[in-house]
């Protein structure tokens, strides 16, 4: 008998299990060809065969994502902080902010290869432009959360405006940061992989373009799988790191989250 | 002389609309504990925000320690209905938090922390804290919490202690216990007290003067000196002079009500 605890643990990876045995089957079973929906081993052997290319779009997809969500983390601390903690700011940039966030962000890939020509640099800023908006969110939603009295307990203490920032605000958004993080590095990914496959002769999203056009199946959706892990992995890493380093906003039945 | 003065203060939250608190004059003397008694609304929050500097009055003149209050006092501890600990922080590291603050000790804090820390521990022993310095604040029972909050309120040594409705939300018991507390902690190293509450045997419990204050716009209705002795036991809420204090007090609320 498994306990309650294992089977939690376990279960992800049944269903990923489960998820691939179905759909070996389904594609053997109904001799699906491969140029339309290749077969989980046939995508294992592409992936094999094509190891070295892969590994090497993979990392540039990888280290790409990370420039732009190193980015968007910087700027959304700094507008987000700014927003936040100041309800002028809030006022002026809000609108622009949501108005901004609700252009999809492919529409901004032709403008960036005019300015910056095909390649990294329009990766990199696509990534950041999708993939701040949350952090932004998150950060001015943690800071402006101040109960009234307890700004009155820390300003009749003498506390400067920086005081009270460093003191409350910034521990009291980190668990918020914390959850951006998770939401803005998958979307970084997404940033990234629609900006190569658009404008780039690198990348996965290159990698799986020129697949494509090739009518290589089997390698477009190995480069779906490796997205796919890339994104679990960063984000099961800053889950850990929310847990580890926030516990007390989950510890905390009545507490600031 | 008077530490906390009062001259025809009235305030007005928004320029132009009604006043919170009209023509209030009183003053306190140093080491003084006095009550503010009155009904919800009637602007008790607002005399403390004026007395701490954290608003300007609209008319009239605050003094506090001889001077005019012109901005948020630098060293002043305060503690309301809520315990307001901060929940990443440990019940140590929440009464720690006015030395990271308050000069000398924030600049001394590096040197002297271990000093420090053993004061806010001597603290915490005080009000029957020992041996929950290192847990958290929800970790704490309410009454727990609001020790916490009482000693964050008073560990850097402030002359004035401003307690809005600090037992509000507790038990009758638990909220006797806190009584003593407080009752201690000042009988022991005086300090000026400004405790907002709407429950008068606590009023004339601990203070040494009850202010009754009029629905708002609040104006001071009623000064009254309590002549109990002190040291006060719990056993003098039984006795006839503190019955006829209440008793008298509630009159005057009574007729508020009824005006
Ligand atoms: N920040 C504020 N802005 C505007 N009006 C306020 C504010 N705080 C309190 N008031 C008003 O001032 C009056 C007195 O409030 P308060 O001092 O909090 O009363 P109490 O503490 O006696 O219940 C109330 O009518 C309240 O609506
Ligand atoms: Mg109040």
């Amino acid at each position: 008998m498994l306990s309650q605890k294992t089977l939690i643990r376990l279960a992800p990876w049944l269903v990923i299990l489960a998820l691939g045995i179905l759909w070996e089957a389904v594609v053997v079973g109904f001799q699906v060809p491969e140029f339309l929906f290749p077969s989980l081993s046939a995508v294992w052997r592409s992936t094999l065969t094509h190891w070295d290319p892969i590994m090497m779009h993979a990392t540039q997809t990888f280290l790409t994502t990370l420039a732009g969500f190193g980015i968007a983390v910087v700027v959304g601390l700094v507008l987000g902080a700014a927003v936040g903690s100041s309800p002028v700011i809030y006022k002026a940039l809000y609108p622009l902010l949501v108005g901004f966030n609700s252009i999809p962000k492919v529409a901004f890939v032709p403008v960036l290869v005019v300015w910056f020509g095909i390649g990294t640099i329009p990766a990199i800023l696509t990534a950041f432009l999708i993939s701040f908006f949350p952090v932004v969110v998150n950060v001015a939603t943690g800071l402006a959360t101040l109960e009234p009295e307890l700004e009155d307990v820390l300003r009749s203490l003498g506390a400067s405006r920086l005081d009270i920032l460093k003191k409350v605000g910034l521990p009291r958004a980190m668990p918020y940061f914390f959850a951006s993080l998770k939401v803005a590095i998958t979307l970084a990914f997404v940033g990234s992989v629609i900006s190569e496959t658009v404008a780039s002769n690198l990348g996965i999203g290159y990698l799986m373009m020129a697949a494509s056009s090739s009518m290589d199946m089997a390698l477009v959706f190995a480069g779906l799988i490796v997205i796919g892990i890339m994104g679990v992995v960063m984000y099961e890493l800053f889950a850990f790191a929310e847990r580890r380093l926030t516990g007390w906003a989950h510890r905390n039945p009545n507490g600031a989250l | 002389m008077d530490f906390v003065r009062f001259e025809n203060v009235s305030l007005a939250y928004q320029p132009g609309s009604p006043f919170a608190i009209e023509d209030v004059s009183l003053s306190i003397r140093e080491n003084e504990f006095i009550s503010l008694v009155g009904p919800s609304g009637c602007g008790k929050s607002t005399v403390m925000k004026l007395v701490t500097g954290l608003k300007p009055p609209s008319k009239g003149y605050v003094y506090v320690d001889g001077r005019e209050v012109g901005g948020p006092q630098k060293c002043v501890g305060m503690a309301f209905q809520a315990s307001n600990l901060l929940p990443w922080r440990t019940t140590l590291q929440n009464v720690m938090l006015p030395m990271e603050i308050v000069e000398p000790y924030r600049s001394t804090l590096r040197a002297r922390r271990a000093e420090y820390e053993e004061q806010a521990r001597a603290l915490l022993k005080r009000v029957g804290l020992a041996g929950f310095e290192n847990k958290f604040p929800w970790e704490l029972s309410g009454g727990m919490q609001q020790r916490a909050s009482i000693c964050r309120a008073l560990i850097h040594k402030p002359r004035l202690l401003m307690l809005d409705e600090p037992f509000g939300a507790l038990d009758a018991f638990t909220r006797e216990e806190l009584w003593c507390m407080v009752r201690d902690l000042w009988q022991e190293e005086p300090f000026t007290v400004v405790l907002v509450t709407h429950d008068l045997r606590e009023a004339v419990f601990l203070a040494d003067t009850v202010y009754v204050m009029s629905k708002r716009p609040g104006r001071i209705l009623v000064k009254r000196e309590i002549d109990l002795p002190r040291p006060r036991d719990l056993e003098v809420t039984y006795t006839e002079p503190f019955a006829a204090y209440v008793h008298e007090l509630r009159e005057h609320i009574g007729h508020i009500r009824e005006s």
